[in-house]
């Protein structure tokens, strides 16, 4: 056993470190947004694409609205949910936030549902996709999109493009199965006719033996949907199966042809269709000078659709602010940002009243390359296009 | 040798083991702390909450490896299986006792972790240390998988959903601050505590301690290796169940990663970090593991940074020492935290033996050598 004197150093060196971390820095004028995000782990790269859109706004709009200062506090989950529900429950209490934002995937967002509804905090999904979030409590409000909401449009446009026979394919998780759902809405409602419906799990995937019995099915198409930072992987396992000597086309949601991957993809991808929310090569005034922005503050990154959520995700809380002249009331902002509409680097975009998602024009896009580098150019609009699934 | 050495020698050895098992005051004061810390931190209870649980885990790793000597990387299954049986109880009491009722929950989440645990052990006691490590692993992937590919019971890969549980005792509900939660599981870990510390320092302990030392000694002087290490792996699976369980309850959710395999890993981690085979280390380990990693993680290092740009005086400011800075300061925050909890604990590992309590072992022998005379 030890001995005497044993605790004494350990509980004054946890005292230490916990007066350390804890002190709170409470100013009446600031407005503390608290974003969760996961910062390390397989999902570094969503969090990392919001943090730095979400600095890169407060940096060109300042810190200051409503006579109130913003201060971000960005917080690492790991991806995994019991931490992200406890660090929203200590960003409520310990630092004591106005506003939560962040999530990134699906079930990192339903851990913090039920802190948001308790504590009266808006929390603005910033990359989640399922489409059944909002409804988990009245303070979530999306600017992200929805994987019904993106996927739709690309089923629809294969089947008005020749395509009559598809294999989907699909992460095992709640987006998945959201995209699993609509492509098969969306395209059989149009006349095509999908013959085989492939999960592939969502941690450590290995997509090669999904491939290779898509690919055996011999449809005209294969439709993708993997969530960001696993398109990569992904299409390479596509190149090597060799679906395109096969004659089979691949589609997908834009969450494939991350932009922030794109280019390492390799020119395999190019004339690959996708449907989307947001592209770097978006043709807009408002996105070429987000995108030049960002690549100044960030020269290794390309602002993906990510970074798009978490920009709007803080021109949300600017506006909502500036609408309740600076009042930090969970409910008032939430009543403030219903409705709200504005342009943003993707295009007109607007928050539903009923439903608090987000309203978008929805691209279909395709793979291109441009002074050297591979981008997705945008051909087709469906203009201010809702979740199909929302009542 | 002469008999009388041996009989002094015998004597003082089983005064030593006796007094082992009583109390001291340091540890009285190491539960009276963590008990305060209620009303020292009250804005912080959702972070002490998280480590309670974590240590639990972690002693429930020392029981097996700080005491009979089992390496295992498996510990997250039980812990994942009593947080999904936890969860999946309360689901279905749909926040009414008794399924809901979080002891109950405890209860199931370590009978169903303790079965499987005694089930497997007869695994783990085939082949050495490597084959060990190797099953008790497998046996975690086995989990794992299961855990992800049975959707319609553990919501798969987008974790257990609308956990709802009944107030502890019929009276105190789940709250905000996790006030309930902290008293609940602090409570909880000092009963399990309690009884390992009985456990241990029982004849049943001691003989454990003996099977770690050399297993086919033991065998011979007639201790029963095989059933001992039966009993104390499926005790230590009954109390990563209940840490899982605790986890489940406190955080209203069971998700895939919660059996994942880095649990296991970080938690045989903070089990050496803080000292094998004393009962408390997993417990300060996880103290320490955790308030490191969120005083690297949280913080603002752009605002850190500014602030030493601007009182660097002016005969420093000359190249390349701001740009040393900046690196140094780029490398805070939220993205690189595990950068610097991983050179902690590599130098921990490499200049101090036995963690946390092994260093402040050594110190205080250093300081008071004169009061060290017993030891061995």
């Amino acid at each position: 056993m030890f001995h005497k004197g044993f605790f004494k150093g350990i509980l004054g060196a946890g005292v230490a470190l916990t007066l350390a971390t804890g002190l709170p820095a409470i100013a009446q004028e600031t407005v503390k947004v608290g974003l969760i995000l996961p910062m390390t782990g397989a999902s570094a790269s969503t969090g990392r694409q919001i943090e730095a859109a979400a600095k890169l706004f407060i940096a060109q709009n300042g810190n200051k609205v409503a006579g109130k200062t913003i201060e971000l506090i960005v917080k690492d989950d790991q991806g995994t949910a019991d931490m992200s529900k406890r660090l929203a429950q200590e960003l409520v209490v310990n630092d004591k936030v106005s506003i939560l934002g962040g999530f990134g995937l699906t079930p990192l967002a339903l851990a913090v549902g039920p802190v948001a509804t308790q504590a009266k905090v808006p929390a603005i999904i910033m990359a989640a996709g399922t489409s059944m979030i909002v409804d988990q409590s009245p303070f979530f409000v999306r600017t992200s999109f929805t994987l019904p909401q993106n996927t739709t449009p690309i089923a629809v446009w294969s089947a008005k493009n020749g395509i009559k026979k598809v294999v989907t394919l699909v992460s095992d998780f709640g987006p998945g199965l959201d995209a699993e759902k609509s492509f098969k809405a969306g395209f059989e409602a149009n006349g095509g006719q999908v013959i085989e419906q492939l999960r592939a799990p969502l941690a450590n995937p290995d997509f090669a033996a999904f491939l290779q019995k898509a690919k055996d099915l011999k449809p005209d198409a294969v439709f993708l949907f993997v969530p960001s930072g696993q398109g990569a992987t992904l299409m390479k396992q596509v190149a090597e199966r060799g679906l395109a000597q096969a004659g089979i086309k691949v589609i997908g949601t834009g969450d494939v042809t991350d932009d922030d991957l794109l280019n390492s993809m390799g020119d395999d991808l190019i004339g690959m269709i996708t449907s989307h929310n947001y592209s770097t090569d978006h043709n807009s005034p408002e996105n070429a000078a987000f995108v030049a922005a960002f690549n100044k503050a960030n020269p290794n990154m390309r602002p993906n659709f990510m970074a798009a959520g978490g920009y709007d995700g803080m021109a949300l809380i600017y506006k909502a602010l500036e609408k309740t002249g600076g009042s930090t009331d969970g409910v008032k902002l939430v009543e403030a940002m219903k409705g709200l509409a504005w342009t943003s680097p993707r295009g007109p975009i607007s928050i539903d009243p009923a439903t608090r998602d987000i309203i978008q024009n929805v691209y279909i896009r395709k793979v291109e390359k441009k002074n050297g580098q591979l981008y997705n150019v945008e051909f087709d609009t469906i203009p201010n296009f809702k979740d199909p699934t929302h009542k | 040798m002469s008999m009388s050495h041996l009989t002094e020698n015998s004597a003082g050895a089983s005064s030593r083991l006796l007094s082992a098992a009583k109390w001291r005051w340091y540890e009285i004061a190491f539960w009276i702390v963590a008990a305060s810390l209620f009303f020292v931190f009250p804005t912080r209870l959702a972070l002490l909450t998280e480590i309670v649980t974590l240590g639990l885990l972690a002693l429930s790793i020392d029981l097996i490896l700080g005491f009979a000597g089992i390496v295992t990387l498996g510990q997250g299954a039980f812990f994942g299986l009593g947080a999904y049986a936890a969860g999946i109880a309360a689901k279905y009491g749909m926040g009414v006792a008794p399924l809901s009722d979080p002891i109950v929950g405890l209860l199931i989440a370590g009978a169903v972790a303790g079965a499987v645990g005694f089930v497997t052990s007869f695994l783990v006691l085939r082949g050495s240390d490597l084959t060990r490590l190797m099953v008790t692993l497998g046996v975690g992937l086995i989990f794992a998988e299961v855990v992800n590919q049975a959707r319609s019971i553990t919501g798969g890969a987008d974790g257990l959903q609308g956990v709802m549980l009944s107030p502890v005792l019929g009276i105190f509900d789940f709250d905000l601050y996790a006030q309930t939660a902290y008293v609940y599981s602090l409570g909880t870990l000092f009963v399990l505590f309690v009884i390992a510390r009985v456990v241990m320092n029982s004849s049943f302990g001691l003989s454990l301690k003996a099977i770690k030392g050399n297993p086919l000694r033991s065998r011979a002087i007639g201790i029963p290796v095989n059933p001992r290490l039966i009993a104390t792996y499926t005790l230590a699976a009954a109390y990563a169940g209940i840490a899982g369980g605790l986890l489940a309850q406190t955080t209203q959710a069971a998700s895939p990663d919660m059996i994942a395999f880095h649990r296991s890993a970080d938690t045989l981690l903070i089990l050496v970090f803080g000292g094998a085979g004393h009962l408390y280390g997993g417990i300060i380990g996880a103290v320490a593991f955790r308030l490191m990693q969120d005083a690297f993680s949280s913080g603002s290092p752009d605002v850190w940074l500014a602030a030493v740009l601007n009182a660097l005086p002016s005969f420093l400011n000359f190249w390349p020492i701001p740009n040393v800075l900046t690196v140094i300061f780029g490398l805070m925050g939220p993205k690189y935290w595990s950068l610097w909890l991983g050179l902690v604990l590599v130098l921990l590992v490499l200049f101090v033996r036995g963690g946390i309590l092994g260093l402040v072992q050594s110190i205080y022998v250093r300081i008071f050598p004169s009061r060290n005379k017993v030891k061995p």
